[in-house]
This record gives C-alpha cells, sequence and structure tokens, in this order.
C-alpha cells in the first residue's frame, strides 16, 4: 500500500460494534479499503504492512466465510494468522470463556477476531484484553464488519449511501446482518425498510431505526438496494415457517418482486446462499447481483480493520 | 430475660399503630405495647428514640441454596445475610439438592436454621416430587414436618391437571400453592424481557405473555377447587391486572414482587453492557411494567415485596449473559432500598411497607409473626430512617455478590434484629 495517505484520525483500539463508529470513521474504514482492494489484482498479492503482527482467529460458532476472509486478510497484509476453532480447543474440556482468553492473551497476540453465539461476548473480552478485538459476529446481535463490507460495496455501485432506500428481507428477528446493516446504513443516511415472515421480526422492529414492511412486495418497491438474507432451514422445525415451498412463494426474491425495485436496483446476500428458497437462482447470478463482489470486498475492507486497528498505533 | 424498647416510633399495621411507644417482651413474647410502661427489674433497656420499631421484617421468597449447593450459600450465611438485612425470617424455596420433597429435607434445613439461629426460617417444600411436574408431594407429611406453603419454584407446575390437584389437595392444610408463573414454551431460551431492548440486543427474550397466560390459567384453576394462590416475583403489568380482576372476584389470590422489578427495567440490561448480575427470572421488564407494579403498591392489588434472593457463584457469572444462570441476591439491599426508593421517594407511606414486608407477608404464609400485639413471638425490626448506605457486594454476610445494586446509596436502614426476644448478634 503505497499510494494512500492516512489521515491520523483513527484512535480507536476495538471493533465492537458499529454504532460505536462515527460517520467519519467509517468514511475512512472504507477508504482504506479502496486502496488495499487492488492488492487483489497484483500478481503478488501481498503487502508488508503488518509483517511481524501476530492475529488470531477466535471462532466459537462454525464459520467458513468469515474466517476465511478474515485469514486472507491477515495474509495479504503478512500477518500471522493463527485459528484457534472450538472444534480442537480446550472449551470441549470445560474452560470457561475468559481463562480461554487469558490464555491466549498470554500469547501476545495483536488482535483478536472473535465470533461467538452470544451477544456481547466481543465486548466481554475487550474489558480485559490489551490486545484489539475485532467482532466477527456476536450470537444475533452484531456482524460489523459484514455490515462495513455492504456499505463498501453499495457505495462502490452508487457512488454514495446518503439518500439511498434500502430494504432487507429475511429472518429479521435472527440476523446480526440485518441489525449491523440497519445501523450503519441509518447513520450513513438511507432509509431501510424490514421485512420477512411475521413469524420472524422482532416485535418491536421499528425500534431499530427502519421501517417494517408486512409483504416483500411492498418492502422491495422503489428500493435502490435489497438485501436478501439467508433462511437457516433449521428455524422450519421450530415451527417458525411452514414449508420452504411456502418461503419462497411468499418471501423470496424473484424477478417479479425485483422488478418492482428502482430499474438500476442492486441485490445483495451475505451468504451463503439457498438457491430457490430465499432468492430465485436466475437473480443471484444476474446482472443486478453484487453477491460476489460482497464476498471480494470482504478481503479488502477487513484488511482495512485489520491495518487500522492493528497497524496503526490503535493501541492507546 | 426481658427487653424494653423505650421511646421508637412503633409501627405495626397489623395494629393500626404507628405512634411513640415503648414495646416490652418477657419470655420471647411481646408482652405489652404502650406509652411509659413499667419495667420490670432485670429487663434490660434499650434506647431506641429516634429510631422505627416494626415487627420483624420477613422475606417470604429466599433461596438458601442448602442442602446440596453450599459453594453458593448454606443455611446460616443465608440466614446472616437476612439478619444484617432487617430480616427476622425468610421462607426458603425447595429447588436444593436433593429437592426439598420429602420431611427429612425439610427436617435438616430446620435444623441446620436452629443451629444458626439468625433468623426464623420457614421451608417450602416442593408441590410435585422432584420439581418433575408429574406426582405430588407428601404434603400432610410436609406440612408436620414443618413446610409452610408448596411451590416448585425456578420452574412452574406446566400441568394443568397437576395444578389443579395440588390447589385442591392444599386445602386440607390451610397453605397456599406458591407459583413460578410461566409458560415454558412462551420463555423459552430467552435470557431478558422481550422488547425494545431485546430487539436492539439480538438477546433471545421472554415476553411478559409466557408469565401472563399461565397467571390466567391458574386463576381459572383457583375458581375450580378454591385452592389458595400466590403468584411469585409477579413482574408484568398485564399479570396484575389478572389478580386485581382474580381478588374483585373474591378469590384467594395474592402476590409478591422484588426490589429489583420495582426500581430497574430491561434497559438497565443494555446501560451495564449485559452484566450477568442483571440476569434474573422473570427478567426486569419495561418501564411501562414497572411503573404498573410501583401503582399496585399504593393500591393494594400487591400483596408483599420479596426478594428472590439467589445467590451464585461469581464464578457463575463470569459468563456471557446468555448463558449466565437466572437470579440475584436481596437480603441485603432489599429493606435499603424500598426505605429509600418508595418511603423516601413518597411512593408509599412507611406502614405500607412494613405491610408489605412483614405483617401481610405472614398472612400470606400463615406465619405466627407479622405483628408486635402481645402475646405474639418478640420478632423485631428496628429501622434508623436516617442511617446512610452504600451496597457493597463485598461486604454481604451472604456468600454471593450477584447484585444489580452494587454502588446504590440511600438513606434509611435496619440497624437491629430481634428474633424470640434475643438480639440477632452478627
Amino acid at each position: 500500500m503505497s499510494d494512500t495517505t492516512l489521515t491520523p484520525a483513527w484512535n480507536r483500539r476495538h471493533l465492537l460494534g458499529v454504532s460505536e463508529l462515527s460517520v467519519d470513521d467509517v468514511g475512512l474504514i472504507l477508504d482504506t479499503a479502496e486502496s488495499f482492494r487492488e492488492v487483489a489484482s497484483r500478481p503478488i498479492k501481498k503487502v508488508p504492512t503488518l509483517r511481524g503482527k501476530t492475529l488470531l482467529g477466535l471462532f466459537f460458532e462454525p464459520s467458513t466465510r468469515t474466517s476465511s476472509s478474515f485469514e486472507i486478510a491477515a495474509k495479504r497484509l503478512s500477518a500471522d494468522w493463527v485459528n484457534f476453532s472450538t472444534a480442537s480447543s480446550s472449551l470441549k474440556k470445560g474452560e470457561s470463556l475468559l481463562d480461554t482468553a487469558r490464555n491466549l492473551e498470554a500469547m501476545s497476540p495483536d488482535a483478536v477476531v472473535v465470533r461467538h453465539s452470544q451477544p456481547g461476548v466481543p465486548e466481554m473480552l475487550a474489558a480485559q484484553a490489551r490486545c484489539s478485538v475485532i467482532n466477527a459476529g456476536d450470537g444475533a446481535r452484531s456482524h460489523p464488519t459484514q455490515a462495513l463490507l455492504d456499505a463498501f460495496t453499495i457505495r462502490r455501485e452508487k457512488g454514495a449511501i446518503e439518500g439511498l432506500k434500502v430494504a432487507i428481507v429475511g429472518d429479521i428477528e435472527h440476523s446480526r446482518v440485518a441489525r449491523s446493516n440497519v445501523a450503519l446504513l441509518t447513520r450513513l443516511g438511507a432509509r431501510v425498510t424490514l421485512a420477512g415472515p411475521l413469524s420472524m421480526m422482532p416485535v418491536q422492529a421499528h425500534a431499530l431505526g427502519a421501517e417494517v414492511a408486512t409483504s416483500v412486495d411492498e418492502a422491495v418497491a422503489d428500493k435502490d438496494v435489497v438485501m436478501i438474507l439467508r433462511i437457516q432451514l433449521e428455524r422450519q422445525h421450530r415451527g417458525l415457517f411452514p414449508s420452504v415451498r411456502e418461503y419462497f412463494d411468499l418471501f423470496a426474491l424473484t424477478a417479479d418482486r425485483l422488478a418492482l425495485a428502482k430499474s438500476d436496483a442492486i441485490v445483495l446476500h451475505p451468504g451463503p446462499i439457498n438457491r430457490g428458497v430465499e432468492i430465485a437462482s436466475e437473480l443471484a447470478d444476474g446482472p443486478a447481483s453484487v453477491i460476489l463482489d460482497q464476498v471480494a470486498n470482504g478481503v479488502a475492507v477487513r484488511m482495512a480493520i485489520l491495518y487500522l486497528l492493528a497497524g496503526t498505533g490503535g493501541d492507546g | 430475660m426481658s427487653l424494653l424498647l423505650r421511646g421508637g416510633r412503633v409501627v405495626d399495621p397489623s395494629q393500626g399503630l404507628d405512634g411513640a411507644f415503648d414495646v416490652l417482651v418477657e419470655g420471647g413474647l411481646v408482652s405489652a405495647v404502650g406509652q411509659d410502661l413499667d419495667v420490670p427489674a432485670g429487663t434490660e433497656v434499650i434506647d431506641a428514640d429516634g429510631q422505627v420499631v416494626t415487627p420483624g421484617l420477613i422475606d417470604i421468597h429466599v433461596h438458601l441454596r442448602e442442602p446440596g449447593q453450599e459453594y453458593k450459600e448454606t443455611v446460616e450465611t443465608g440466614t446472616r445475610a437476612a439478619a444484617a438485612g432487617g430480616f427476622t425470617a425468610v421462607a426458603c424455596m425447595a429447588n436444593t439438592d436433593p429437592v426439598n420433597d420429602s420431611p427429612s429435607v425439610t427436617e435438616h434445613i430446620l435444623s441446620q436454621a436452629a443451629r444458626a439461629g439468625f433468623a426464623r426460617v420457614y421451608p417450602v417444600a416442593a408441590i410435585s416430587k422432584g420439581l418433575k411436574g408429574k406426582e405430588l408431594t407428601e404434603m400432610g407429611q410436609l406440612c408436620a414436618a414443618g413446610a409452610v406453603a408448596f411451590s416448585d419454584d425456578g420452574l412452574p407446575v406446566e400441568s394443568p391437571e397437576l395444578m389443579r390437584r395440588a390447589l385442591s389437595y392444599a386445602r386440607h392444610f390451610g397453605v397456599p400453592l406458591v407459583q413460578h408463573a410461566q409458560d415454558l414454551d412462551l420463555s423459552g431460551d430467552g435470557a431478558m424481557h422481550e422488547g425494545e431492548w431485546s430487539t436492539k440486543i439480538g438477546m433471545p427474550a421472554i415476553p411478559a405473555a409466557a408469565e401472563d397466560v399461565m397467571v390466567a390459567r391458574d386463576i381459572e384453576l383457583v375458581a375450580l377447587t378454591g385452592g389458595r394462590y400466590h403468584v411469585q416475583h409477579l413482574s408484568s403489568r398485564r399479570s396484575l391486572d389478572l389478580i386485581r380482576e382474580a381478588k374483585a372476584r373474591g378469590l384467594a389470590v395474592t402476590c409478591e414482587v422484588s426490589p429489583h422489578h420495582l426500581l430497574l427495567t430491561d434497559q438497565a440490561v443494555y446501560e451495564s453492557g449485559l452484566d450477568p448480575g442483571f440476569k434474573m427470572n422473570p427478567p426486569l421488564r419495561s418501564t411501562a411494567d414497572r411503573e404498573a407494579l410501583v401503582a399496585g403498591l399504593a393500591d393494594g392489588s400487591i400483596d408483599a415485596i420479596a426478594t428472590d434472593h439467589a445467590p451464585h457463584h461469581p464464578d457463575e457469572k463470569l459468563v456471557p449473559f446468555g448463558e449466565a444462570p437466572f437470579g440475584v441476591v436481596g437480603l441485603e439491599t432489599a429493606v435499603g432500598l424500598c426505605l429509600d426508593r418508595l418511603v423516601r421517594a413518597g411512593v408509599i407511606g412507611l406502614p405500607k411497607l412494613i405491610d408489605l414486608l412483614s405483617c401481610r407477608a405472614a398472612v400470606i404464609m400463615g406465619l405466627a409473626g407479622g405483628t408486635l400485639a402481645p402475646g405474639s413471638p418478640a420478632d423485631i425490626t428496628v429501622l434508623d430512617l436516617e442511617a446512610e448506605w452504600t451496597v457493597a457486594a463485598d461486604h454481604f454476610e451472604s456468600k454471593s455478590r450477584n447484585t444489580p445494586f452494587g454502588g446504590w446509596s440511600g438513606k434509611g436502614a435496619p440497624v437491629m434484629t430481634i428474633v424470640g426476644g434475643e438480639r440477632t448478634q452478627l
């Protein structure tokens, strides 16, 4: 990275959620990501920025794409990445979360990337840790790097986020992606509408700062951006929706429904997609889809976050 | 050994007393309450001028954890906490290990209480064997051993059929069926109140309706059986409405609320940074619920304040909020909080508070205390309304520290407890 002039505005130690970020913070992350994006197109996809830094991936919940995205981001920055997954960890042996954290901290990592099924775990670790803590998803609460990569993708496609109309469709109640996106996109001046089965809509969804539509048609109409969430198929067995067939009929993004949005609307999905369940297969591959751009951009955004937190003396 | 409490403000709603009186104690009983009482020879005189003398306060909902979980609390440490907190008696719940579902466990608890001697202990035995909700316990033998009421607290009685039979059968003994009212399907894996804050946090949540549907069901079963029914730690506005309606129908229904539900809301969960010290069941509810409970104190629809003192080891609470056990301690904070935040704040008068913490509490559980009428056991609490306090969990007599009120301060505190005519010496 040679062509970036960073303002010294970054003074945060952790990335725990999006609501703690100012508009300027977000701008700095996205601008930094922009400059890292071109690294992926180099023949040698590596810069020396974080050489000698140790980054620890602490995934207490299964994750393939987020942990891989972080790992690639770390390695492109020349950091040493160590993945601590629960399958092989002492958590299986009954060690408490805080004891695990203390042990790992004793190995002096520069940053810890944590994913956990319980809301608030990143804050618990941050309260203990001397190093930076990055939230890679805590329960249904927050997934700040996903929201930042979504904002980055939208900004690249639309030029700006302020004034955009965004629909988020799916299982809102259990979605950290929805919560973080509503918080971030509304902070950046977008208007967000939520839709999905009302059996999976929080009772006070408006408290999130979004409008709530009772049908996907209504939610999608006249939108610049349509974000589709993955439906966890096992929720059917908990009685939250009746069948995949009916889910597709009533709540999936189809060509007919997308036609209600603006003609230049883009389609996002945090992945992994269930083709023919929450999104019609042809749309996932269609011209409006930016789903694979999200994946590519995810690496650049995570490079920016790792750089800003572990590489710029953000240990104040 | 006789004792005279001289010149205090005696507040005893059971007799309609609120004024400066002497209280004479002889042979473990109150022998007289009046002005300028003669002092028999050999009587120890305690100057109570400037202090408040009340019937001993009774916490009808505590967990002493013995037998089986002595690392959290014991009968001794729990009753020390009671005495330090101004309580002369506690009713302890049955969810010990083994469960208090047999006379031998009841007797064990009572023998430990007699050995400790810091407060009277009234065991509440289980409704169902092993708290499993399948078969009734031997209620007759349990009452004979000293049980004062029945509850599967920690768990509700889910089966409407078993609840019906329990309400009917308990009538033989004149004791209340005490319910942790919660529909477990609706509460699911919830960890906090379902509302604005759980929505923002993304925390699995417990709707107020989980309590309401169980209270509504039980009230119909009380109407069916003529049983006596008491709702523990009532937390929702709608449940309180249901209790009011049931009372208006003439049903034998009572309820208690906890100080934390009167003083905190689910917003505190968020503002604490998801501190498991704010996790209990039922959860801290909405502002509308809290305000309804406060109003219910004043209008008489709430019968008692009880702490649901639920000790847990610090290590058990050093986990993510969603994984932490439910429960907070309350014995050593309740009276000060109520004196400052309810009485001093003008929500209710002092006689009303003493009614809620002593007189009505005794009536609900059918206990001998709750009054200073001559001939009653000399269980007495002395309060100093000007004493300043700050909650310091590290100094609790309880073994556990899990309070949401750490650092709170206020005015008004218990300064002495007397059980059976003997000052409790800590």
